[in-house]
């Protein structure tokens, strides 16, 4: 196969961005989409130009690196799939494709394909984990979780991290990957002490980080390599209910969550992105 | 110079004395020392967030974007605890004497039971923390076996345990960078260790975006780094896995025990084409339901579902009827070469045996199969295009673990006071085989239980003057490493790092991957220097260093790797009996088994840098089996 693949090409996070066409010989459909790219950046260095940056690692779809729209698509259109894993048998001999990285204010561009997901990070710290200094904890088998809990909290916990539905969404929305993490720690028992607080803050950082808000396009679903499913996303929203109508004796979200997102966005912030409190 | 540091007692009480005997430090002190985690796959985001929750301030390096990308979340199969939920006569001791076993006399007794003894711990700790293990309908967890063991001791997460562990350990470290307690240097590469008064007290690293190095100072440092597979270029491992980290530490003293101890996962997807640019794993979990099998016939032309039940060679099951297709991971890939090598090999190349599910989806029924490894079978279908449910899996061995690493005594310190190693990086808990599910369990052990234990005990013991980055030690370091690099840079020659890197791999593997000899060795020893020669003469790297510059990240690696590749051999070379995952030819008894020379080798072969082109000075830790006797493996 040959293929054209028009890529968007940005030396670092200041400088200005543009689509470059390169011609592709020789690709096979077992290659991934990925050794398309190494195929190519081989032929560049050939040519002393510089390779495309691009994100990757494990290249078995779960470390969550790589990512980058294929004309318009995340991950390229195959589902439950990452780039890694999409074979060139996907398209076919003649195809003109169209790289860019993901867009979103969130997440920056700091060379050709990579982005900054930082922000991902952010949203766990504000309280997607379950305290549990290491030592303290009981027998394992003596919390007893309903396998149906259990299943459901996989299903969520399979989220990679890929940041494809914030790039699908037409808000740059990241309500899928929270949702996700919610999902997780709140079907489990080990999760109910710090329930409706990290539902609060979770969702709070979200806003500061300047996602978007889910106006169920749905898009996020289609893209996601994991298949994490949009109805996360409502229960996430039941919870938040829970959280804010539930009485508690203070304020749930910690002040140190209500955190000025990046250095370069600060000067921008105007809003509080806390829900109010009953 | 090896003092292993073992403490006296008998073996189940030697943690709880070694632990006993330990200094500690006042809550209040803690927060006045510092320490660098270098890495956060499972052992290194696991100690940062224990030491972080203890009180002591962790910087924590990461060459990815976050440390959830760590290599360690591709493990798949599961992690072994002896907790004997299945009543089916598991212990601490039996787990400790599959795990001596499994590793063919070659790892440290002590060690391995510490292994043991904290493995129901991680399970607590992880269930504590959300880790959605496997459950039965009762709301217990579910347990299944791996190879090299007749228990069922392994707990997992479908086909994701390792993603799940690693999640797990993310979580709990994030919390500790929200409460300020670890600093996370995320596109942050370590490229050298700095020593201060014979001490480890630094690093250098380079900022991956924007090219710039930085000296980090602490009261110690930490590798966690993992291991060295992709050496052989085609492995299971992630793309940026490498040695970098502990090969600049054995450069600046720190001894490299047993190199050529790797591991050939034997369940992989074959090898399609040359263009490729990894192999995938496929779980091991696979071989309690998936029977092996080639035709006997050889050059075999019909599709498995013509060749009948009679014309069919399942030969684990037939060569080892008590483990069957469950033989420890270096039998069972041995095996699959030696069929290949018969010319009964499936598939393009004839580089491939059966995994076969036909008659578990006829047992189980196609749903319960499904449960249990759907993701796997998705993998395969993606990559291959072939719908496992319908036709048998084709899998070949691949490179996919390293035994050996930096040597550590028991307290998981090297031969340079104040440098630790952790999980995959160390040498210490697997010998010269790993057991399936046992790397999470070290990665674990060694970060939520082992260091967070031991570290404290070195700052409260050692006496350590403060030392700050512009100490001469720190220039000289850092002027080292820019030199380096400038070096690479200034090459301008016409072969990509790529190039170099495809053309070690197929020297390593063909000489020193799953059958070595005294003759293919020395071949490997002579090819390896004019390698690296071509590299430091003819090497190509487009862009500067002050930029995000992934070849220049490639070839410093691989600059790495050349060096390592060496040693490896040469490791392989001394070793004149087969053990484990190193077989060589040269070794076997009758029946082609590897054939150990307890006599000659019953000891961790420790090596030390003597300087680039200068032959390595060996060490020897002798090793001794006192509750597991030596014998030769049988699982016949």
């Amino acid at each position: 196969m040959n293929l054209t693949l028009k890529v968007w090409r940005q030396q670092n996070a200041k400088a200005p961005g543009s689509f470059i066409r390169y011609q592709v010989k020789d690709v096979t459909p077992d290659m991934s989409f990925l050794e398309t790219l190494d195929a190519l950046n081989e032929d560049l260095i050939g040519r002393q130009e510089a390779p495309v940056a691009f994100d990757h690692d494990c290249r078995e779809g779960i470390c969550g690196s790589c990512g980058f729209l294929i004309n318009g698509v995340a991950h390229g259109g195959q589902r439950g799939t990452t780039v890694c894993q999409l074979a060139m048998r996907f398209f076919k001999d003649g195809d003109t494709l169209t790289l860019e990285p993901w867009r979103a204010r969130a997440f920056p561009v700091i060379r050709d394909l990579i982005v900054n997901r930082s922000a991902f990070d952010r949203i766990i710290q504000a309280g997607g984990f379950i305290s549990a200094p290491t030592g303290s904890a009981p027998d394992a088998n003596s919390t007893l979780v309903a396998k149906e809990n259990a299943d459901t909290a996989f299903d969520a916990a399979a989220c990679i991290g890929c940041g494809a539905c914030v790039a699908a969404c037409p808000n740059a929305s990241a309500m899928l990957f929270t949702s996700a993490k919610i999902t997780h720690l709140n079907s489990l028992p080990q999760g109910q002490p710090q329930r409706d607080q990290r539902t609060l803050s979770m969702i709070a950082t979200m806003g500061n980080e300047f996602f978007g808000s889910c106006t169920n396009h749905g898009e996020c679903e289609v893209v996601c390599p994991k298949q994490i499913p949009l109805e996360f996303i409502g229960k996430m929203n039941r919870d938040l209910i829970r959280a804010v109508w539930h009485k508690h004796r203070e304020p749930l979200v910690m002040p140190s969550i209500v955190q000025l997102p990046s250095a370069e966005d600060a000067h921008e912030q105007s809003h509080e992105g806390v829900p109010a409190q009953p | 110079m090896l003092e292993a540091r073992i403490p006296s007692g008998p073996i189940e009480q030697k943690w709880d004395k070694c632990r006993y005997d330990m200094k500690l430090v006042n809550p209040a002190n803690r927060r006045k020392h510092s320490i660098i985690m270098v890495g956060s796959g499972l052992a290194g985001a696991a100690a940062a967030a224990t030491l972080g929750r203890q009180g002591y301030h962790v910087h924590c390096f990461s060459y990815h974007d976050t440390p959830r990308r760590a290599h360690s979340i591709a493990a798949q199969g599961g992690i072994n605890a002896a907790k004997n939920y299945r009543n089916d006569g598991d212990s601490v001791l039996r787990l400790f004497k599959d795990t001596v076993k499994g590793g063919d006399f070659r790892s440290r007794e002590a060690n391995v039971y510490r292994l043991a003894e904290v493995s129901s711990n991680i399970i607590d700790q992880c269930v504590a923390q959300g880790v959605p293990f496997a459950r039965e309908y009762g709301g217990l967890l579910d347990n299944r076996s791996f190879g090299g063991v007749q228990v069922e001791r392994t707990f997992y997460a479908r086909g994701q345990t390792g993603q799940q562990l690693l999640l797990g350990a993310y979580q709990a470290l994030e919390e500790q960078i929200a409460n300020g307690r670890v600093t996370m240097h995320f596109r942050c590469e370590l490229l050298d260790v700095v020593i201060v008064d014979g001490r480890a007290r630094g690093i250098v690293t380079r900022d991956l975006v924007t090219g710039q190095l930085e000296c980090h100072a602490a009261d110690v440092v930490v590798l966690a780094t993992g291991g060295y597979s992709n050496v052989f270029y085609f492995s299971t491992n992630a793309k940026a896995s490498n040695c970098t980290a502990v090969w600049r530490a054995h450069r600046r003293g720190a001894l490299f025990a047993n190199p050529c101890f790797t591991q050939i996962h034997p369940t992989c997807i074959p090898l399609s084409s040359e263009n490729q640019s990894k192999l995938t794993l496929m779980s091991e979990s696979l071989r309690n339901d998936g029977r092996v099998w080639v035709p006997k016939k050889k050059g075999e032309t019909r599709v498995a579902r013509d060749i009948p039940e009679n014309e069919r060679d399942y030969y684990l099951e037939s060569r080892y009827p008590s483990f069957g297709n469950l033989v420890p991971r270096d039998v069972a890939s041995r095996n699959a070469k030696e069929v290949c090598d018969e010319g009964r090999g499936v598939g393009p190349h004839g580089q491939g045996v059966y995994l076969d599910f036909a008659d578990a989806i006829h047992r189980l029924g196609l749903q319960t199969v499904r449960e249990k490894y759907g993701n796997l079978f998705d993998i395969y279908q993606r990559i291959t295009g072939e719908d496992a449910y319908e036709v048998p899996m084709r899998i070949y061995p691949a490179p996919h673990y390293t035994m050996g690493g930096l040597w550590v005594d028991y307290h998981l310190m090297s031969t340079i006071p104040g440098l630790f190693v952790g999980g995959e990086a160390n040498f210490s808990d697997h010998g010269a085989n790993r057991l399936g599910a046992s790397a999470l369990m070290q990665g674990l052990a060694d970060g939520y239980f082992v260091l967070p234990a031991t570290v404290p005990n070195y700052l409260a013991s050692a006496k350590l003057d403060p030392v700050e980055i512009s100490d001469s030690a720190f220039k000289a370091t850092e002027a080292e490493v820019k030199d380096r690099i400038n070096k690479l840079l200034a090459i301008n020659g016409k072969r990509s790092p790529d190039s170099f890197h495809k053309e070690l791999g197929k020297i390593v593997w063909d000489h020193c991957g799953m059958a070595r000899s005294d003759g293919g060795l020395r071949e490997a020893l002579a090819r390896i220097p004019e390698i690296r020669e071509e590299f430091w003469k003819n090497l190509r790297i487009v862009g500067t260093g002050e930029e995000l510059n992934q070849s220049l990240e490639k070839a410093n690696r691989i600059s790495d790797f050349l060096e390592l590749a060496e040693l490896m051999c040469a490791d392989a070379l001394h070793r004149a009996e087969s053990c484990g995952g190193h077989f060589r030819v040269e070794s076997q008894t009758a029946d082609g088994e590897a054939k150990r020379d307890d006599e000659n080798f019953a000891y961790s072969a420790a090596w030390e840098w003597k300087g680039a082109g200068q032959a390595p000075a060996l060490y020897k830790e002798p090793l001794t089996f006192e509750y597991v006797p030596l014998s030769q493996r049988s699982y016949k």
